[in-house]
């Protein structure tokens, strides 16, 4: 099934008019004599949101610090702009528009929500011995560019610690999209975020995409993937294990893919809480373990 | 493709949580509460406590040139606060910044005295191995990535030993030569320790440096790229390192602007006294690192204010001359030095968690 569905990709990716921004061709990454990862594809084009999915140790880590520019690649090509390119700091990664949001490092907690948002490229004014913060401008400009965004804060003087998680996290997103980002890598935003909150980030995934950004959103939660996701790469020790389209594939083949059936009782669980999806069609463990045939429009 | 029209409503439903959370954000909290969680109000509170107390229990407090005593004394604390300060909200200590005062009036006297030279020979030559010493400490740190606490706690046995090791090595003495009738003293003096006349209360100059460089430092805090990158290596090294704040950069100036307070603090002791004892500033460190705790800056960085070590400093100044006036034992002056950093200690933990509860 696996290789059908990367045949019907393979189709998919002939027929989309609109050329990837990031592209790995058969990448791979060896530490030592360790193969992290090993002949991945993966294609991210403006106004679509690629999901890697995986479980622990599947690659999803090492994936990302290629394409933000913190490792190399060891085999295969990754290509921005259709040229081929190997960075050497996140930086250069930064500079071709592809912002990296990491789970844990992404503000600085005492420091205003205005300041976090310039912090590194902050706007000034005047000639250099007075050469000052623009005060005005950034509070305006942070307030309409996460107002954009859609997140409305009274009090941009307020901390960014005193923000939700999933507040920060979209802080992060909106600072990395003002900043002129065309690729938004987000590393697990939703990990470590509750029920309501992982919804708030979904939320500005979709804005992000709908703001033309290529987004890439790494987690191993399928149920929030398909949620956003227009294309699905599933990881599984270091290879591609699944790599479809968001009308290939169906949410129990890629919480399938995910997961053994034997866990699959309990996410059934975790699903009912999300909301928006049909509980009572999915399957029992038992069907699960073989082929599933059921087509999408099943779910309808 | 009806797959995507059935997830459709998924992607828009959680903004429903929105309204609500919107809702809960125009909530402000109690105008005292927000009031206190600036980092200058809890210690300027303090010194208007500190005041009244000593106003109401010594007469002689109320002086005008008891006044001027006062903050001729804050003001030698106050400078090196400064600096102190700005380096403790980017997130590391200096403990040798009390040696280092030393050092520096120590290089200028011994300079300028040795070799016969203009005394302003010796002030330029200071000013070079004070920023040197806060240089190699930055560099140490950042290079190494040992807590500066350690580092400089090299630096401060290093410099102290030095110190006593080169004067008698130089001078045959553990003090320095009179450099009073040296040319350019007179120059030299007018700068750092001269005197003027406010309604006939005689001031020292330190005082008009001191709130200068408060006023300076307060506004490159606030207002300018800098101070922000020193928040956020204070606050937080590796968000600030990934958004492109030049991290190393920022630490190592920190330390050089403490050596710069040790070199104006050096050559006010110099001009001031004429004579350096090489085996004083031991413990003055602490002092500094005390009043920049009091006044608000949070000892493991991201958070404080320049304004805020200028009222712990000044309530340093009225605790110790305070308890002279009032006819106590000056012993009694250390206890209250323990109490006020602890209370403050206190604050400052308090504030760090109400900011950053959710």
């Amino acid at each position: 099934m696996t290789t059908a569905d990367i045949g019907k990709n393979n189709g998919q990716v002939a027929t989309d008019d609109q050329a990837p921004v990031v592209e790995l061709r058969g990448t791979g990454k060896s530490y030592g004599n360790i193969r992290a990862l090993h002949g991945v594809d993966l294609a991210v084009r403006p106004g679509r949101v690629t999901c890697v999915l995986g479980d622990n140790g599947a690659g999803k880590s090492t994936l990302i610090k290629i394409i933000s520019g913190l490792h190399q690649h060891t085999e295969g090509e990754f290509l921005v702009d259709g040229e081929p390119v190997r960075f050497s700091t996140p930086r250069e990664a930064l500079d071709r528009g592809i912002a990296t949001v990491y789970q844990d490092l992404a503000t600085v907690p005492l420091m205003p929500v205005w300041r976090n948002f310039f912090l590194g490229s902050e706007m000034t004014k005047g000639p250099w011995p007075v050469r000052r913060l623009d005060i005005a401008r950034m509070k305006k400009t942070a307030d309409e560019e996460l107002r954009n965004m859609g997140i409305v804060l009274d009090d941009l003087e307020q901390p960014i610690g005193t923000l939700s998680g999933g507040q920060r996290q979209c802080v992060a997103i909106a600072r990395a999209v003002y900043f002129g980002a065309r690729v938004l890598i987000l590393d697990e935003p939703t990990a470590a975020l509750g029920v309501k909150q992982s919804g708030v980030v979904l939320k500005y995934i979709a804005a992000a995409r709908e703001r033309g950004l290529g987004v890439i959103f790494i987690t191993h939660n399928p149920h929030h993937a398909y949620m956003v996701g227009d294309h699905f790469s599933v990881l599984r020790l270091g290879t591609l294990e699944l790599s479809a389209s968001r009308d290939e594939v169906s949410l129990e083949e890629l919480t399938n893919h995910m997961a053994g059936g034997a866990e699959l009782a309990a996410l059934k669980h975790e699903l009912a809480q999300v909301g928006g999806v049909d509980v009572e069609e999915l399957p029992e463990e038992a069907d699960l373990q073989a082929p599933v045939a059921a087509s999408p429009e099943g779910n309808s | 493709m009806t797959m995507s029209q059935q997830a459709a409503p998924a992607v828009t439903s959680p903004p429903a949580s929105g309204p609500r959370q919107r809702d809960g954000r125009t909530v402000q909290r109690p105008l005292a509460l927000r009031l206190l969680a600036r980092p200058e109000v809890g210690v300027f509170l303090g010194a208007v406590a500190v005041f009244v107390f000593f106003f109401a229990m010594a007469p002689t407090f109320r002086q005008g040139s008891s006044m001027a005593t006062i903050l001729y004394q804050s003001s030698t604390i106050g400078i090196m606060a400064l600096p102190v300060a700005l380096l403790m909200i980017g997130g590391e200590f200096d403990l040798s910044a009390g040696v280092a005062v030393i050092t520096s009036a120590l290089t200028a006297s011994m300079v300028s005295f040795q070799l016969t030279m203009n005394v302003w020979v010796g002030v330029v030559v200071a000013l070079v191995v004070s920023l040197a010493i806060g240089a190699f400490n930055g560099w140490m740190m950042v290079r190494t990535g040992l807590p500066s606490f350690l580092v400089t706690l090299g630096t401060f046995l290093g410099l102290q030993g030095i110190n006593l090791a080169v004067t008698k090595l130089i001078t045959g003495n553990v003090a320095t030569d009179d450099i009073s009738d040296m040319d350019g003293f007179n120059q030299a003096k007018a700068l750092f320790s001269s005197s003027f006349t406010v309604g006939g209360v005689q001031f020292k100059i330190t005082v008009l440096w001191w709130l200068l460089f408060a006023a300076l430092a307060t506004w490159v805090l606030l207002r300018t790229k800098y101070g922000n990158w020193i928040f956020a290596v204070g606050g937080n090294k590796d968000s600030a390192r990934a958004v492109g704040v030049p991290v190393k950069f920022t630490k190592i100036s920190l330390f050089m602007l403490v050596g710069f307070g040790a070199w104006f603090v050096g050559m006010h002791q110099l001009f001031a006294f004429n004579t350096v004892q090489s085996g004083e500033g031991v413990g003055q460190e602490l002092i500094y690192i005390a009043a920049a705790v009091i006044g608000g800056c949070l000892l493991t960085g991201g958070y404080g204010s320049a304004i805020g070590p200028v009222f712990g400093a000044f309530m340093f100044g009225m605790v110790s001359q305070g308890i002279v006036y009032a006819g106590w034992n000056p012993d009694w002056f250390k206890a209250f030095l323990g109490v006020m950093l602890l209370g403050a200690t206190l604050i400052n933990l308090w504030v760090q968690k109400s900011a950053t509860r959710r």
